[in-house]
């Protein structure tokens, strides 16, 4: 580094552009930027294998799962030559489509149905309509037994479903690489010759779902708040020593499995559980009236909870500890009693750790699946546990993925608008 | 008991334990006047911070009572007290403005909105912080802080204050020019403040009287010149102000002298404050300033000493002598401007007048 003096010397000869300088001319900037390369790329290189790792296994493949729920190669790559022919067709106006379609259909489909793969776009197809898995089985199983000519009428002879506009249409909607379908889907709606309409209410589930997650996690977040503020509030005020032994009881259920934990709340509320014998036992319900208390909205309501309340509880404790004794001191001094000193003193300093609990239990119940699986009987499950449906059993990922960017989107909107009227910097872990 | 009424506080055979083993404050007896500034000086662990706990009540005393303008309170919790006090770490409210923290105590009395506003304006006001009430404290400087915290524990007119160690977080230039404000403002306002503190700087320059702790018990209780200039024991001498100790024997008791017999045979004459009588141990005290170097004119005491270490200090020097074997003598010598050929190493003779040193209890 240079001397003042030299600075003085270098600075009167240099253009006075307002520009600040180091002393060989060079904008100071420029020269910190320097500087400060090869600590940033030291930076970086620490923890490049993190990024890496991240990406890799994070990134990527949520990337892709979400990608699915708009891609719709299917079709085109099912049967390219169909696509392409039915192009030309217009499908509002009310005739089949020509021969060279249904030749191009009839080309398409032994090469399918030689590498097996026509009942997948058949299946792909049934989400959509009803039926298509069917036709194109029922398809496959004939069209190799199709002459040479007149494919329409054999097409139709073998299932009277392609004589059918509405069978065309579907194929024609869904062979562009690219689909809104899924996410209509997912929000109950559908795609008519009216433009997008909701599904007879009949048919509605997801928004049902969307809306039963995000009131039930609501439950369950301030359910977690009301039993977890006295006991950090206890944790924060004890003696270390006991303080330390209640904390290893807070943390006991991180060390049981969720399964284990899960299965005790079915023993203890389940109609001929403990809680229930309990009660008729000390006879303040009647044996013929048991609570109902599992495989319903309430029992996944008391077992996300059990299960969610250390995350309040950590967050809550450490800001507590944080808050000085002498500040609910200080407020009893200028005259405030017990209440008032901790309402409008000490309560306040805990917000942004309920903020921090709030936020964590409520994102973790919003995706929660295991435990409504278990204890939520039909009424009381969620969402992720319709996404796990379709991924593991109906097999129709393109819906599973949209649903999951649908509840993506949503904590994203909630964590928003939480910043912007409590503030993210107003949260804290400790 | 009838001839303490009229005090403002009163602490009566007050004990306190923590454990039930050892007490912290032992049988405390002290009477505070009303608009008096008393310190509670001591080292920590002295009890004194306790003491104070005790009357502001949040710590509940384990025996004796303590009265605030004749009424027990003991069982009065500390928000009816009405006591203004102020915290070591000033308890500023973080969450909310100078001005609310300010308000708070005046709300918590349902005092309507434009009372409040009136007295906070003023308290702002006499802390010269009459812009800052729209801050929040964190926006504060060190010394602002202080002085909101000041302002919150008087804003209610409270008759009595108590200060916890008020200024230890602020650096030196900054807690002299607090000590002397906050006494300007016990002399306008006419409070009766009880402060706590460690330091015994600001136990001289503020108190009406001092209260030295040590070990639970008030060792003096005295105006500041008093405890500085006619300490009662060793560990007043000793906590208040330099000191130099020099262990002996009294051979010698006569009226309002006596004479002590220290290392070398060398014989003191010195003022007996504390000691148990002939062939009693004792431990004289002197301060560096009260010792002439090279006195002119005949003195009390006159010995020799060996110089041991010279420290420039501007407006004095500090001279380390070996005197009757104790190497950490201190001389002050004022610096009139003469210079004193005295070198590391010079035998000097030097001297003091017999009531400037007291003999005291021992100390090893």
């Amino acid at each position: 580094m240079s001397s003042t003096n030299e600075d003085h010397v270098s600075n009167g000869t240099m253009p006075d552009d307002g520009i600040m300088r180091a002393a060989d001319g060079t904008p100071l900037k420029q020269r910190l930027a320097k500087a400060l390369r090869r600590e940033k790329l030291r930076s970086f290189l620490l923890i490049a294998p993190l990024l890496l790792f991240i990406l890799l296994t994070f990134v990527a493949p949520i990337a892709d799962m979400l990608f699915r729920s708009v891609e719709n190669n299917i079709v085109e790559d099912t049967i390219p030559r169909t696509v392409e022919a039915l192009a030309q067709w217009d499908p509002e106006y009310d005739q089949l489509p020509d021969e060279a379609v249904f030749k191009a259909l009839h080309d398409d489909l032994q090469i399918a149905v030689a590498e097996r793969i026509h009942t997948r776009l058949g299946s792909r197809l049934n989400y959509e309509s009803s039926g298509m898995s069917g036709l194109f089985r029922k398809t496959g199983r004939r069209i190799k037994r199709m002459d040479e000519g007149d494919y329409k009428a054999q097409f139709i002879a073998a299932d009277k479903d392609w004589g059918d506009l509405e069978t065309w249409r579907v194929i024609r909607r869904f062979s562009a690489p690219y689909t809104a379908g899924y996410f209509l889907s997912a929000a109950d709606a559908e795609r008519t010759s009216e433009g997008i309409e909701l599904k007879p209410e009949n048919e509605r589930v997801y928004l049902m779902l969307f809306g039963r997650t995000l009131t039930m996690s609501i439950a369950i977040t301030i359910s977690c708040l009301l039993l977890g503020f006295p006991i950090a509030y206890l944790l924060a005020h004890l003696p270390l020593k006991t303080s330390n032994m209640l904390m290893i009881l807070v943390l006991l259920p991180f060390w049981t499995s969720l399964l284990v934990r899960t299965s005790a709340w079915k023993v203890l509320l389940q109609q001929q559980g403990v809680i229930n014998d309990f009660l008729v036992w000390i006879r303040l319900i009647d044996d013929a009236n048991r609570l109902v208390m599992i495989n319903n909205q309430t029992g996944t309501i008391i077992a996300m909870t059990h299960i969610l309340l250390p995350f309040m509880i950590l967050p809550l404790f450490s800001v507590m500890k944080t808050i000085a004794p002498y500040y609910v001191r200080a407020a009893k001094s200028l005259g405030a009693n017990d209440w008032t000193a901790f309402w409008r003193v000490y309560f306040p300093q805990t917000v942004p750790g309920i903020g921090a609990g709030a936020i964590l239990v409520f994102i973790l119940s919003i995706g929660y699946y295991i435990t409504p699986e278990l204890v939520g009987g039909t009424s009381g499950i969620f969402i992720s546990n319709r996404i796990a449906y379709h991924i593991s059993s109906s097999l129709n990922w393109g819906l599973a993925a949209a649903l999951g960017t649908i509840l993506l989107a949503l904590v994203m909107l909630l964590f928003y608008l939480y910043d912007k009227i409590v503030g993210i910097d107003n949260v804290k872990l400790g | 008991m009838s001839e303490n009424r009229g005090a403002a506080v009163r602490y009566e055979s007050v004990q306190k334990s923590y454990d039930g083993e050892t007490l912290v404050v032992k049988n405390l007896n002290l009477d505070i006047a009303r608009g008096e500034f008393l310190t509670m000086l001591g080292p920590s662990g002295s009890g004194k911070t306790t003491c104070l706990m005790m009357l502001a009540g949040f710590e509940p005393a384990t025996h004796g009572e303590i009265y605030l303008n004749d009424n027990p309170i003991n069982n009065v919790p500390p928000h009816k007290r009405g006591i203004g006090m102020v915290f070591q770490n000033y308890a500023l409210f973080p969450h909310m403005s100078v001005a609310e923290n300010l308000a708070f105590p005046l709300q918590v009395r349902g005092m309507s909105k434009s009372e409040q506003e009136a007295k906070v304006n003023r308290a702002l006001d006499m802390v010269e912080l009459g812009t800052f009430g729209s801050r929040r404290p964190a926006q504060l400087s060190g010394g602002q802080q202080q002085r909101v915290a000041v302002a919150r524990a008087l804003v209610f007119d409270p008759e009595l204050v108590l200060m916890d160690e008020p200024l230890g977080a602020l650096d030196k230039q900054l807690r002299e020019q607090m000590q002397y404000e906050i006494k300007h403002i016990h002399e306008h306002l006419g409070v009766t403040i009880v402060y706590v503190t460690h330091d015994q700087t600001e136990a001289l320059t503020m108190s009406d009287r001092v209260a030295v702790f040590n070990d639970g018990v008030i060792q003096q209780l005295s105006a500041p010149d008093v405890l500085y200039e006619s300490p009662q024991n060793s560990f007043v001498a000793q906590f208040i102000g330099e000191n130099n100790k020099l262990n002996g024997t009294v051979t010698e008791v006569s009226g309002s002298e006596c004479t002590v017999e220290v290392a070398g045979g060398i014989k003191l004459r010195a003022d007996p404050v504390n000691i148990t009588g002939v062939g009693g141990k004792t431990t004289l005290s002197l301060r560096p300033e009260r010792v002439e170097l090279q006195p002119e004119n005949q003195m009390d005491n006159m010995v020799d000493g060996k110089i041991e270490e010279l420290i420039y200090l501007g407006d004095h020097i500090r001279v380390r002598m070996n005197v009757a074997d104790n190497k950490e003598f201190v001389v002050k010598v004022r610096n009139r401007g003469e210079r004193r050929k005295i070198a590391k190493g010079d035998i000097v003779q030097i001297g003091w007048a017999a009531g400037d040193c007291k003999a005291l209890d021992v100390v090893e």
